[in-house]
């Protein structure tokens, strides 16, 4: 390892989203694979262009069956086994009456791995990131539209990649330092 | 020209269908995220904001001094006795449950069926639905008798031995205003994280900075970070519109699995339903028509949201309109003597004012919203709006009243007299719900600031037109 700081990436800036897809699609063109854009909105053109995780559906699943079958052990357990009460001869399984909570903890178990789930794949909660680094990167959540080339990209090479992004005219082309 | 310039010049296409737009012109990205979070970074609070929060500050004061008093002395100090056992209390439950309703289906409903012009309305439409839970949450606890062993409704094992009797109703209610509560905040907060990212990177102060920080998580607004909170909010928006509609439902079970005339129905989920969101969107009126005007959101919050608001309050108005009619046909056509009395009962009983004041207020009032006029003038939709919240109000109090107070054997019945710590209750909870919503309003973005960028029509790159 060098004493000198590492490249986490180069970074373009733009003003408008069309330029900013525009540059997504020819780096992807291009072949590089570790390309992210940092926008103040979800912009739906990028979706097919660039990678993201897709197993959340997944995990919120397995959470709703979880939820589904906590609430149905739980309430035969606590009507059959630790609890029984007998109610005008009604089944001590009253399964109809029970399908109320388990609903309810299917939606409840299910949100939570929704809501969990998403921030475990986003990788959050993450209180630095090297993209912090660049100052003018307040924009990203406000009105500016930002790509990142990752230095980690086996094609990566700092001037090519400088030079393609280049081309659709960004506001500024800056190199972000990793830390 | 700049791209800030040509951002302002840009207009969005008028949609076919509709002659209001759902924001106005002439906007760009760095202008509506001004707007929006300055109301939070700023250090100039309007002084209407004070106000409101002084006022709402007095009544949780009467608040607290209310629920010691019936800490103190037990539920006696409510007008409850046998066999009207459920008072205000309930009917304040029922009430505050209710309007939180809209808040839900304004962020999931609409989120599903592409509605666009939630997004300006969603965000504070959301923290209504949690403040009126939690309000909601407070009345039964209130109203155990001992409320410090509420923990008591909950499974868990205990040294007494015993659990909780899952063939009732009430144990029901405990677990769905429960879920209710918890999955409205995962998704108003799921919804607030890029939001508190941009406050985070636009707040002078450290502290601030460092708070709004800590709450963001850390969100970069990157595209994998966007797919991830695209589905997790669609999945939650398809998770939360069933249990929207379970949450009322399962209430009024509370109500119709007792044999009690006047309860025992068929046609309480859909009438509960219904009303929750009728009195839902006039809450959110109430709060969006002062909001608008004092924080000059006119641009953002259109006559385009008021106009179908309004819409959606007559179409829900008129389904409960609908249950008032059927409920006395059911009674005649059962022939059942005391479902006919309690009909009677409630045009000319002692209570009869609640049940014309219910019809005035939910029926013969709702029906000037067929007026254009009327659904865009913010002052008459205000009062349209409050004499609707208040025509709900006195609709679950007529449900409880008036079927538990006479029911079968004349020498059971009695009355229900309110007592002053019943109205204290009630009033203190309306300031908590006042207090909880002023410090959203000051503390967090009151709207969506990342979905009114996409409603910009500059915004509109989306892979369909690329391709």
């Amino acid at each position: 390892m060098s004493a000198a700081v590492q490249l986490y990436g180069v970074v373009a800036e733009f003003e408008d989203p069309t330029p900013l897809v525009d540059a997504a699609r020819a780096a992807r063109a291009q072949g590089y694979n570790k390309v992210e854009a940092y926008t103040p909105y979800p912009v739906e053109a990028l979706a097919d262009i660039l990678e993201s995780k897709k197993s959340l559906p997944l995990i919120v699943l397995i959470g709703g069956i979880l939820g589904f079958l906590t609430a149905w052990s739980m309430e035969y357990y606590i009507a059959v086994i630790d609890y029984p009460t007998n109610i005008g001869g009604r089944p001590l399984n009253s399964w109809p009456s029970f399908i109320v909570i388990m609903f309810e903890l299917t939606i409840l178990f299910a949100s939570i791995f929704a809501f969990f789930g998403m921030l475990a794949l986003c990788g959050l909660p993450m209180p630095h990131h090297p993209m912090f680094n660049l100052r003018r990167f307040d924009h990203a959540s406000a009105d500016h539209f930002f790509l990142c080339i990752e230095a980690r990209d086996p094609l990566f090479e700092t001037g090519a990649a400088t030079e393609l992004l280049n081309r659709f005219e960004p506001l500024q082309v800056w190199t972000v330092d990793d830390d | 020209m700049t791209v800030a310039e040509r951002q302002l010049e840009s207009t969005r296409q008028p949609d076919p269908d509709v002659s209001l737009p759902v924001i106005a012109p002439h906007q760009s990205f760095a202008g509506v995220t001004d707007q929006i979070s300055s109301a939070v970074l700023t250090t100039k609070t309007p002084i209407p904001w004070f106000v409101a929060f002084a006022f709402a500050l007095c009544l949780v004061g009467v608040f607290v001094c209310a629920i010691t008093w019936i800490f103190a002395k037990g539920v006696g100090v409510f007008g409850i006795e046998i066999p009207v056992a459920w008072g205000f209390a309930i009917t304040n439950f029922v009430w505050w449950i209710g309007i939180g309703h809209a808040g839900t289906l304004i962020s999931a409903f609409l989120l599903l069926l592409n509605q666009s012009w939630r997004s300006s309305i969603n965000r504070f439409a959301e923290a209504m639905t949690i403040f009126a839970v939690m309000c909601a949450g407070m009345f039964p606890l209130l109203h155990l008798g001992r409320p410090w062993l509420f923990y008591w409704l909950l499974p868990y094992p205990n040294t007494m031995t015993i659990q909780p009797q899952f063939r009732s109703p009430l144990v029901w209610d405990v677990f769905a205003v429960s879920t209710y509560f918890t999955v409205s905040l995962l998704f108003w907060y799921l919804g607030m994280i890029p939001d508190l990212g941009t406050l985070r990177d636009r707040a002078k102060s450290t502290f601030a900075r460092f708070v709004y920080g800590v709450l963001s998580w850390g969100w970069r607004g990157s595209n994998g970070h966007w797919r991830l909170h695209e589905t997790a909010s669609l999945l939650l928006a398809g998770l939360a519109t069933p249990l929207v509609l379970s949450v009322h439902t399962v209430v009024s079970f509370d109500f119709t699995i007792a044999i009690l005339p006047g309860w025992h129905s068929t046609i309480f989920p859909p009438y509960f339903v219904a009303g929750a969101i009728f009195s839902g969107f006039a809450m959110v009126l109430v709060l969006a028509i002062p909001i608008r005007a004092v924080y000059g959101l006119q641009n953002l919050l259109t006559e385009r949201h008021l106009n179908n608001c309004a819409k959606l309050m007559l179409a829900t108005g008129l389904i409960v309109a609908y249950t008032y009619l059927i409920e006395p046909f059911t009674a005649w056509y059962s022939g059942d003597q005391f479902e006919m009395y309690m009909v009677h009962n409630r045009a000319v009983g002692p209570h009869a004012w609640t049940y014309w004041g219910v019809i005035f207020c939910n029926v013969v009032v709702p029906q000037l919203l067929w007026f254009r006029k009327m659904r865009i003038t913010p002052k008459p939709l205000f009062w349209i709006s409050i004499a609707i919240l208040y025509g709900m109000w006195l609709e679950r109090y007529m449900i409880i009243i008036t079927a538990l107070h006479r029911d079968f054997v004349p020498s059971s019945w009695s009355n229900f007299i309110a007592t002053l710590w019943d109205n204290l209750a009630l009033y203190g909870s309306i300031g908590m719900f006042l207090f909880l919503f002023m410090l959203f309003i000051r503390f967090l973005p009151m709207i969506s600031m990342y979905e009114v960028r996409t409603l910009l029509p500059f915004s509109g790159i989306h892979g369909a037109s690329q391709k």
